[in-house]
């Protein structure tokens, strides 16, 4: 371990990266599921150790084949970083676990060798741009998840699937693109791509305008990939017909990562050394997030369809991250980011309950659920408690982030008034949709006498999920120390 | 004249807004590739030609050129990664365009639409 | 055990219990509800165990861990969370053995679940009693409302649904929309939310966003029924009838009372709130929501729904006393709590007795019943009187307490209420009494039944009792308040 751990920054991308062609090479179903998991183990295990040091040291650089930044690639892990990886690598182990009976209902097993090498892509680009301290290095690890995702939300059985991933591919494209202009805008006057580097020779350039410009790039196109409002179209039908556990790993963190993306460029990039962006970021933000809250919740308590129900709820937990960063304060970006962590695991913990749900109920619609907690008792027990975090009740992950993402606005003056009163009342909606669905499933007319509950190897992945819930809802040091170290970072406060 | 001077950048914004005019408005799936096939190669343009230095030569370091002036390689090794992840999803895009029209039995988007709401 | 043990035990006790229960449920019926009374029994001891020390003059805490700096799960007792676990613990176990023979005689489905969730919602009641902060308390009167959910949703059919969520909508609804601001106001505004004499808020907040803070606190707290947040009690009404008895007596609707108060005691600071202005709105509230809940209670017809607003009104009184903001008037509070527990409950007892007896529900039926369940309707006047406030009953030692705080700030708006409602809770208790007792009973559909199954009998018996014997040996819980007048004073 000690000779690994120089390198551990560089791991983190390269046991994914490496392990997916040798996994697209096998063609045993269940000997491919099981390097996979082991390689998303690996990688977890990576991210938890990067997390200590972090949180001992502080900020990690990694030179690759030690070139020295700005000439060759330079990772850099800092605790934004280490706190998404805790959640990339952990909600992608834990998607796996649970994925190898819930995937087989859904896909042929001669295809699944090939679909675990592009979930194993998938991460290596999620885990790349978490570690890497480049921009252009980000579009190429962004597109590298991104192009895997595609394959494997179109690996659902649905044919609702395919013009859902086209949207998903054009919309997507779309955004990486606009970050690769903005990128290129920034390259122009300053001749560097290294984040870092950036930093400090904008403020040597001195001409504001292109900045500006690069930032709206960025920040349009990234709202595009992390589906802020009113950017989300193609997310509830991308998450509604995927596979369920490619729903899992993704409602859990994809959506996250671009989000990073974001507040790493406008916060440590242009915030400071552009005059008057923190400004124009809040204005913009702010109304969008609020819209996003109110509207997405509102359409949630109306769908049907219980996949797409919690990725209309997704639609308006992002509003509640993008709140919290809006604010532009130590206390708000902790909420903010504490509400990343902590969203991943009420909804992981969710959509893991629906999986299992889905081995009986196929179609996942409120009224197909209707008595089925007396058939599938550990599956909606594990479904109330993922929905009471999502709610915020004391006790769960989910009412950690709410305080502080209320004690911020506290902070905020009378805006954060305002603010308040619209986290509660969305807090409210989510309590209508949630509740919505409890009670068709414990008092509803019986619809399914055939369910059975869901089978262990499915049902245990989302009790941790479930217990993860609880832990962090009761010690929450962790997540909130990262969070809190991450905002000082993001405010370049801190180390 | 400043404003004709800077045509690369004419270009580029030209190429960009017709391939997101096609993106957005065409039904056509293969014509809503090529839109996005066109926006992409915009960018690609930008970054090259800002690479070009006047006068200067292509870089190649040989023993004898060591201190003339050389066009700046980066955005042409960045551009070359780019358009390898352009090519991917354009391949990736259109497998899926097969797959809708195996399934559909059409690649107008509209159509589908109806399909799918019957 | 020391204080902090025995605290500890209480809160672990019912959870222990409910997994005893729910093991025992698959053994046998009988086995499983020896478990519920064993558990019921046990922590009666341990609660009345820490009464000695508490007398004494020990203040036993600890601080179980924090959640994020700044904000613990700490628990500390005092006397009126010793009152209120004293209370709640000593009524679960009569109301288990009435609950035996409730569902036993009703047949009623589902008596596991009904039994793990009632130990689950006491675990909460004690956490609640013996929280230490406010983010505890919070922490604990969600899950109250989460575990008595799965009680009053019991029956499962379509309006029983159709209640429960109008229950755990009105209860939901205020602790997240008014409650949890409030709290993290308080945390913002005074940097903690622990319970300390003398309130924490002083010189921190004046004026008017005291009282706006005072007004998210006792509406966020839906469970005190302050009007318009009642709609939940009277929609509760459709659990079975140990249930009611749960949420009316033992834990639910005392656990808001019980936090309204010891937030004005520990959080605001009696004095510090008597002396700001902007904070009297909370007697005339209480006061409206006794007079117009009695009203209202005069037109019932259904005899669980007269109570239940007859409940409503009755919690104002705490609520009012607890506004009045007089050491005399806390103390009335406190007792209050206890006494209208001990009526009520053996009120519900009696509705519940006559419900599995004759399927009885409405007024008019209950026509000369008196002759065929006479234990049951002397139990049921024993709890009226208390209602009204006649002596010899626990009823007239609170309201004597009341009046007193009352008179001792010259509160005439108090005083008038107090007389009012007295008239109208005769107006309505004594009609049913006369005609229990002297009344004809109809002859067309006519049941013949005698008493209820003796668990029920006995239960209520021993609650009448209790509330006969509240008057006469009071001593040791009111010196045991006296304590909390020092801490206001």
């Amino acid at each position: 371990m000690s000779a690994l751990q120089p390198h551990l920054p560089a791991l983190q991308v390269i046991v994914p990266m490496l392990t997916a062609p040798l996994v697209a090479l096998l063609r045993e179903r269940q000997f491919s599921w099981l390097v996979t998991t082991a390689a998303s183990l690996c990688a977890f295990a990576v991210a938890i150790a990067l997390t200590m040091v972090v949180l001992e040291q502080g900020t990690i650089s990694y030179e690759m084949g030690s070139w020295p930044p700005p000439f060759g690639i330079a990772l850099s892990i800092d605790a934004v970083s280490a706190l998404l990886l805790l959640v990339v690598t952990g909600a992608s182990s834990l998607a796996l676990i649970a994925g190898a009976t819930s995937l087989q209902a859904q896909c042929e097993s001669d295809r699944q060798p090939l679909f675990y090498a592009a979930w194993l892509l998938a991460l290596a680009g999620l885990c790349g741009i978490l570690v890497t301290a480049d921009a252009f290095n980000i579009f190429v690890f962004m597109e590298i998840s991104s192009l895997a995702s595609y394959v494997l939300v179109a690996g659902g059985p649905d044919r609702r699937a395919l013009p859902a991933v086209f949207k998903y591919l054009v919309m997507g494209t779309i955004g990486a693109t606009f970050y690769l202009i903005g990128v290129g805008v920034i390259y122009l006057m300053t001749g560097t791509l290294n984040l870092a580097d950036m930093e400090v020779r904008i403020q040597q350039v001195g001409e504001f305008q292109p900045f500006l410009i690069a930032a709206a790039f960025i920040t349009v196109g990234m709202a595009l990939k992390a589906a802020i409002f009113p950017l989300h179209v193609w997310l509830p039908n991308a998450y509604t017909f995927a596979p369920h556990v490619v729903t899992v790993f993704f409602a859990a963190c994809a959506t996250k990562v671009s989000l990073y993306v974001l507040l790493r460029l406008d916060f440590v990039v242009f915030q400071q050394n552009v005059g008057g962006h923190d400004v124009q970021f809040a204005y913009f933000m702010l109304p969008l997030s609020v819209l996003a809250i109110l509207i997405a919740s509102a359409v949630a308590i109306f769908e049907a369809n219980l996949k797409r129900l919690f990725a209309w709820s997704s639609v308006a937990q992002i509003g509640y991250i993008t709140l919290g960063a809006s604010l532009i304060s130590q206390a708000g970006l902790t909420a903010s980011l504490l509400h990343m962590f902590n969203h991943a695991l009420a909804k992981g913990a969710l959509f893991l309950a629906l999986a299992c749900l889905a081995m009986s109920v196929a179609k996942l619609r409120v009224d197909e659920i209707g008595g089925i907690a007396r058939r599938m008792p550990w599956t909606m027990a594990a479904f109330v408690v993922g929905g009471l975090s999502l709610i915020g009740v004391p006790g769960t992950a989910g009412f950690i982030s709410k305080w502080y993402l209320i004690q911020a606005a506290f902070g905020a003056g009378s805006v954060g008034i305002a603010l308040i009163i619209i986290i509660l009342i969305s807090s409210l909606m989510a309590v209508v949709y949630i509740w919505r669905v409890v009670e068709t499933a414990y008092f509803g007319e019986a619809a399914n006498d055939e369910a059975r509950e869901a089978p262990l190897a499915i049902l245990v992945p989302t009790w941790i999920a479930v217990a993860l819930n609880i832990f962090f809802g009761l010690h929450p040091n962790l997540p909130v120390e990262l969070s809190s170290r991450a905002a000082a970072v993001l405010l370049g406060t801190g180390p | 004249m400043e404003l004709l001077g800077l045509y690369h950048y004419w270009v580029f914004a030209i190429l960009l807004m017709t391939g997101f005019y096609a993106v957005v408005a065409k039904v056509n799936l293969i014509k809503k590739l090529i839109g996005l096939t066109l926006f992409q190669a915009a960018v690609f343009l930008l970054y090259i030609s800002v690479g070009m230095v006047e006068g200067g030569d292509a870089p190649i370091f040989t023993a004898d050129n060591a201190d003339s002036l050389f066009s700046n390689p980066l955005p042409q090794v960045l551009i070359l990664t780019a358009i390898v992840v352009g090519i991917s999803t354009t391949a990736l895009g259109l497998a899926i365009v097969v797959r809708i029209n195996e399934v559909y039995g059409t690649i107008e988007e509209d159509e589908i639409q109806e399909i799918d709401r019957r | 055990m020391s204080g902090a043990d025995l605290i500890i035990a209480a809160i672990l006790l019912p959870l222990g219990g409910a997994v005893g229960i729910g093991l025992a449920g698959r053994v046998s019926d009988n086995l499983r509800e020896t478990v519920t009374l064993i558990t019921a029994f046990l922590l009666a001891v341990t609660v009345w165990n820490l009464a000695p020390g508490l007398m004494a003059g020990e203040r036993p805490g600890f601080t179980a861990f924090e959640v994020v700096p700044g904000i613990d799960i700490a628990f500390r007792l005092e006397p009126l969370g010793m009152l209120f676990a004293a209370l709640a613990s000593s009524l679960w176990i009569v109301n288990s053995v009435y609950s035996i023979g409730y569902m036993r005689g009703n047949k009623e489905k589902n008596q596991t679940r009904f039994y793990i969730f009632f130990a689950l919602s006491l675990s909460a009641t004690m956490g609640i009693a013996f929280a230490g902060n406010l983010f505890t308390l919070f922490l604990f009167y969600e899950m109250l409302t989460l575990s008595t959910y799965p009680l009053v949703s019991h029956k499962g059919d379509a309006a029983t649904v159709r209640s429960a969520r109008v229950y755990i909508g009105i209860l939901l609804t205020t602790s997240i929309g008014l409650l949890l601001p409030a709290i993290i106001w308080t945390y913002v505004v005074a940097g903690t939310g622990d319970f300390s004499a003398g309130g924490i808020l002083e010189g921190k907040l004046g004026g008017p966003l005291l009282g706006l803070l005072l007004a998210l606190f006792v509406f966020g707290i839906g469970k005190a029924a302050v009007m318009p947040v009642h709609r939940w009690l009277p929609a509760a009404m459709v659990a079975p009838t140990p249930v009611s008895a749960l949420l009316h007596a033992v834990a639910v609707v005392k656990a808001g009372v019980f936090a309204v108060t010891k937030i004005i005691v520990y959080i605001f600071g009696v004095d510090y709130l008597f002396s700001t202005p902007g904070s009297g709105w909370l007697l005339y509230a209480a006061s409206f929501t006794i007079v117009v809940a009695s009203l209202v209670a005069l037109r019932q017809q259904n005899l669980k729904r007269l109570l239940a607003y007859s409940t409503v009104a009755q919690l104002s009184y705490v609520v009012m006393a607890a506004a009045i903001l007089k050491p005399l008037a806390e103390i009335g509070a406190a007792i209050h709590i206890v006494a209208h527990a001990f009526g009520k409950i053996t009120l519900f007892f009696a509705a519940g007795a006559i419900y599995v007896a004759s399927k009885k529900t409405e007024l008019p039926q209950l026509s000369g019943i008196g002759r065929r369940m006479p234990w049951t309707m002397t139990a049921f006047t024993i709890g009226a009187l208390s209602m009204i406030g006649v002596p010899p009953t626990a009823g007239f030692v609170s309201k004597w307490y009341i009046l007193a705080g009352a008179f001792q700030s010259d509160n005439y708006v108090a005083i008038v209420t107090i007389v009012a409602s007295t008239v109208l809770n005769a107006a309505y208790f004594l009609p049913i009494i006369y005609m229990a007792w002297f009344g004809r009973e109809a002859t067309e559909g006519r049941v013949e039944h005698g008493e209820a199954p003796w668990p029920a009998v006995l239960a209520l018996t021993v609650t009448a009792a209790l509330t006969i014997l509240f008057f006469l040996f009071n001593g040791p819980v009111i010196s045991l308040e006296r304590q909390l007048l020092e801490v206001a004073a």
